[in-house]
């Protein structure tokens, strides 16, 4: 289940990240290629695509950082909700 | 039926439903009313009379897009597209208070905490209290992320000290989400414009939107409480007004769609009724060449509207991207509608007799604000949307 989250997770970055193999523990920001638009674009499809909302105490760089990151943040706000993705 | 095969067969259906129809003949009919004719006389008074914008929030056209459980209107984005079309075709300087006040609530309600929202959420999302945006300042325009106005953590408080700039109906609004610097992070607040220390300046002699009662602010020394900051400390350009600015592209291609619009309406009117080398206006091919510019670069802006909107409205991920492209193009088409308005119309077209002159004027700022044409070039490069 992980996988295939982190698998769609990376398919939604590819397309900004253009001729990069991204890992699941690169530092998206460190690469450079996150402006304040795909950032807000990031929250707006991890939202969309696995059914939560992320509040504005959870706005924390950490959680976005890496492919790993945003899974785990996944994992915490679907298995607090009850919600299978 | 024949439709519901059409769209089984083809995937694609670009309709309105009955609803967002009814909906525009009702928006249409305020402003034909209400706003219209009255909106020169305003741009002359650089002011927008407060009954209009009772008017506006007793019709619930404050906060539309707002979810009901916030005191919004509840209205889906593309019905909302529709009022801010049917409003900018009236009147750009109305149309702008819906778009700061609708984007500054937009945000608070999606990154302001429980306390703030709880004793604003249901004001801001009525229009019972007015909302504006306060990012630009003196040396800040494009680059956002160069304010220098202040923000400092004292024990529970924070305190804001700065100036800003060309804050569109600063001069009214009743709370201002200011973007500061806390520790060097770019930081949201929700300033009230009650707290001591704040002051505003009108600012007259703007060329476009002349009646959005502009303000310069000061902030002298603002004492806020902690619930007054809006997301956390090192989010406030990058995800709260990134959502403001969002919402508020959206709003100005609309925006931008009326003006086009309106310019078109007036072209049609008058290359009819015009004479020239015997004949009307309209009767020349190369003022023909202009109304079919104006014509399809118009309906051009609209369907890109239309494609924003219903991917806001499905919640796709594509929507921010997509509002970026319909904003680029929406508000050089007004511009240029704008341009050929006031060129078709002769030295009237320069007369405060006709309204073409105020949709140029208009139109110029539709294409600054909420990031310039330029701004929207080097973003929609760097974030193309996704195939169609």
């Amino acid at each position: 289940m992980a996988d295939n989250r982190k698998a769609r997770i990376k398919e939604f970055l590819s397309r900004f990240f253009r001729n990069h193999e991204l890992k699941d523990d690169e530092d998206i920001f460190a690469l450079g290629f996150v402006n304040s638009l795909l950032a807000l674009q990031l929250v707006n499809f991890l939202e969309g695509e696995f059914g939560f909302t992320i509040e504005d105490d959870e706005l924390d760089f950490e959680n976005f950082r890496t492919i790993q990151n945003m899974d785990a943040l996944i994992e915490r706000k679907t298995s607090a909700a009850g919600v299978a993705v | 039926m024949q439709t519901e095969r059409a769209v089984e067969q083809t995937g694609m259906k670009l309709e309105l439903s009955d609803a967002q129809k009814q909906a525009r003949l009702r928006f249409r009919e305020f402003v034909q009313q209400r706003v219209a004719p009255y909106a020169g006389g305003w741009d002359r008074e650089e002011r927008v009379p407060l009954d209009v914008i009772d008017q506006l929030r007793s019709h619930g056209y404050l906060g539309a897009p707002l979810p009901v459980d916030s005191g919004g209107g509840g209205m889906d984005a593309i019905t909302y597209g529709l009022l801010t079309e049917e409003i900018g075709r009236g009147c750009s300087s109305l149309r702008s208070l819906l778009t700061v006040h609708d984007m500054v609530a937009f945000a608070v309600r999606r990154w302001g905490n429980a306390e703030l929202k709880a004793g604003l959420a249901a004001r801001l999302g009525s229009g019972e209290a007015l909302c504006a945006l306060a990012l630009s300042e003196a040396d800040a325009g494009s680059d956002a992320a160069s304010v220098r106005t202040e923000a400092v953590r004292e024990g529970d408080e924070y305190v804001i000290t700065g100036r800003k700039k060309w804050i569109t109906f600063g001069q009214i609004a009743d709370f201002f989400l200011v973007l500061a610097r806390l520790e060097d992070k770019l930081t949201a607040f929700l300033v009230p414009s009650t707290t001591p220390g704040f002051s505003r300046t009108p600012m007259h002699g703007i060329v476009g939107t002349r009646a959005s009662l502009m303000a310069e602010l000061e902030f002298n020394g603002c004492r806020l409480a902690s619930r007054h900051l809006v997301g956390r400390p090192g989010f406030g350009l990058s995800h709260v007004f990134s959502t403001a600015l969002d919402l508020g592209r959206y709003s100005v291609a609309w925006g931008a769609v009326g003006i086009a619009q309106a310019c078109l309406d007036a072209c049609l009117e008058y290359t009819a009724n015009r004479r020239q080398f015997g004949v009307p206006l309209r009767d020349h091919q190369l003022i023909q060449r202009k109304l079919t510019d104006m014509i399809v670069n118009t309906r051009a802006a609209r369907l890109l509207c239309y494609r924003a909107g219903y991917l806001r409205e499905i919640g796709d991920a594509e929507a921010m991207a997509e509002t970026l492209v319909a904003k680029y193009f929406a508000s050089q088409a007004a511009v240029s509608a704008a341009n050929d308005a006031v060129h078709l119309h002769g030295g009237n077209g320069l007369t405060e007799d006709y309204p073409v002159a105020r949709y140029l004027r208009d139109s110029k700022v539709v294409e600054i604000i909420e990031g310039s044409t330029e701004i929207q070039q080097i973003t929609i490069a760097r974030n193309p949307p996704g195939e169609l």
